[in-house]
């Protein structure tokens, strides 16, 4: 059996005094896999992925054990990190507006990515940042390389930063809400290009998002996270047909609301779970 | 074609301010109590012969009149002469500019270079106790007025140490060494504030930008901090600090009046303190001028920095 791409086991992460933001989660994502993470927002989804990447701020304190691509990461120093973060691990963020450094050219940005991690000829970088620019789905590949961010729209941008994330084919792509801040029809496309361009650079995936239904049209394994804990770790099908835990009962139902019958009320998590514990099951 | 535009724009306001500038520098002038005929002919003369004298000055003449002849010479680049010497004010005041161009360039350039160090420091180990005792050490630099940092350093390295002159001015093109000797003390002291301001802008500047999406992406292809900081944060960064350097060039002007009068430095801050006590008011116009004319042209220089800094500004869609 291959080596897992990713593999966390214990990890913890704790700000300050404060309760840890995330206590003790274990996973791993095999080569090729592609895993989503859900769960609300302050669950720990997010400081997850920073801390997978090496990214968390300087103040947090981390516990556990994070193998990336074969190498350990926590508390390994940053010039180790950065050979491996836009090389064998990629991360794509949020917001593409503002992602981008917007005073370069996406073409340099794009290229940027390139020559940190591999040595290669100038005209060849050039070539290699048309297709890929091309790839994602930008037409006039030149034209985009040569303009500013701004010039771009939020779809385009987003198809920037995709580009950014997979120019060096990775083994791991790291997607924090990619497609949060971006409209629904653009959202479709994006995601439609993910799942090809995933599949053709054979990369893993770890999918965040707080969004059942965008990580259900990607991942084949969820990861149900709530309250810096994994709840449900569970492949997709069993997921949506048997969920396990309440919360997750929770947002298979409200990511269903195709199954609701006509003039009811549409259902909310809390219907499921709330944190103080008793748990309304009225609805069944 | 945008940036054509742009130029433009910002030379006609340049144009404008120049001239606003000068109509309130006049009745400004105008409306100060006080006559330098009276001035010369001393408190008991009598009347009639001061009259006389203003008359030859031509001070009876309406404003209009006055302000017109004024204007006039200043476009021909004459400032007129001085009721008291009599003499063209031009060439008296031009071996002066050298003297406070150069303490104040200086200054400038020294202020910005530490600015950069420090606010950079500061920004990055906020959370360590030797980026707070930076942040903590412009706070003092703030309040420490420069006459005072003058005064001081006169005592500490000219008077007990004697490393320094404690005054006076040697021009750069006749001896380099003797010009660097004698003006690193006023540089120092007028650097002291200029650099703790700008310090505090750097710093604020570069944690905002520490937060910026764009440098966590940096990071996150590979950047190690230091050097994403620099390839994607130091030009937003600029452009803060580029307004700020603008601004602050007005209050180092002040600043150079006070030192040359600690440093006895024969510079234009000099000339326009004594050409104010003694009402020779085209003296003072001319003086004022100058002063404003170089912090609209540095503003002006700010506004084309902007255009080369950011692209928003100078691409269509731009939306900044």
């Amino acid at each position: 059996m291959t080596e897992p791409v990713l593999e966390v086991a214990g990890l913890s992460v704790i700000f300050g005094n404060r309760e840890p933001a995330v206590a003790g989660v274990s996973f791993a994502v095999e080569p090729g896999e592609r895993v989503g993470l859900i769960g609300e927002s302050g669950s720990g989804k997010s400081v997850t992925a920073l801390a997978v990447m090496g990214l968390l701020p300087e103040q947090a304190r981390t516990s556990g054990v994070v193998w990336l691509a074969g190498q350990p990461v926590l508390d390994r120093p940053d010039a180790e990190l950065a050979a491996l973060r836009g090389n064998r691990v990629s991360m794509i963020f949020q917001e593409p507006m503002t992602a981008l450094d917007p005073t370069m050219k996406v073409g340099r940005q794009v290229a940027e990515v390139i020559g940190l991690h591999r040595r290669v000829a100038r005209g060849q970088t050039r070539a290699r940042v048309l297709e890929i620019l091309d790839a994602v789905g930008l037409s006039g590949p030149a034209r985009v390389a040569n303009s500013y961010p701004h010039q771009l729209s939020g779809g385009q941008r987003q198809r920037v930063v995709v580009a950014m994330a997979l120019v060096n084919t990775p083994d791991l792509v790291i997607c924090d809400e990619p497609t949060t801040a971006l409209d629904v029809t653009v959202q479709a496309t994006v995601l439609s290009l993910l799942d090809s361009s995933l599949a053709e650079a054979g990369a893993g995936c770890l999918f965040i998002s707080h969004d059942l239904a965008v990580v259900a049209q990607l991942c084949t394994r969820i990861l149900v996270m709530l309250d810096g804990k994994i709840v449900e770790d569970a492949p997709l099908a069993q997921i949506l047909a048997e969920p396990k835990h309440p919360y997750t009962r929770g947002l298979v139902a409200t990511a269903r609301i195709d199954q609701v019958p006509v003039g009811e009320r549409l259902p909310t998590v809390a219907d499921f779970w709330s944190r103080d514990g008793d748990v309304e099951e009225e609805l069944r | 074609m945008t940036v054509v535009v742009a130029v433009a724009k910002r030379a006609a306001i340049f144009v404008v301010s120049l001239w606003v500038a000068s109509v309130l520098v006049f009745l400004a002038c105008s409306a100060l109590p006080g006559d330098v005929a009276q001035v010369i002919l001393g408190i008991g003369a009598d009347p009639a012969s001061v009259d006389r004298l203003r008359t030859e000055f031509g001070l009876d003449r309406p404003l209009i009149i006055r302000y017109g002849e004024w204007v006039g010479g200043l476009l021909t680049g004459d400032l007129g002469d001085s009721y008291l010497t009599r003499r063209p004010i031009g060439p008296d005041l031009a071996p002066r500019i050298g003297v406070t161009v150069s303490l104040v360039v200086c200054s400038m350039i020294l202020a910005m270079v530490m600015a950069l160090l420090f606010g950079m420091h500061a920004a990055l180990r906020r959370r360590h106790l030797d980026g707070f005792l930076t942040s903590a050490g412009s706070q003092i630099g703030l309040a420490v007025p420069a006459f005072w940092a003058g005064i001081l350093l006169v005592v500490v390295f000219a008077v007990g140490l004697r490393w320094f002159p404690a005054g006076g001015h040697v021009p750069l093109s006749r001896d380099p060494l003797g010009w660097a000797h004698h003006m690193v003390l006023p540089v120092v002291s007028l650097t002291i504030v200029q650099s703790a301001v700008l310090t505090r802008y750097v710093r604020s500047a570069f944690i905002e930008v520490l937060a910026d999406d764009h440098i966590r992406t940096a990071r996150a292809i590979g950047w190690r901090q230091f050097p994403a900081l620099m390839r994607h944060g130091l030009r937003n960064v600029a452009v803060q600090v580029v307004t700020v350097l603008g601004l602050q060039l007005a209050s180092l002007l002040v600043g150079a009046i006070v030192i040359e009068q600690v440093f006895a430095l024969q510079g234009l801050g000099t000339r326009l303190l004594d050409a104010v006590a003694q009402r020779d008011l085209l003296v003072v116009q001319g003086i004022v001028m100058l002063l404003v004319l170089a912090v609209l042209v540095i503003n002006f220089l700010v506004d084309l920095a902007y255009l080369a800094i950011d692209p928003r500004l100078r691409t269509p869609g731009g939306t900044r």
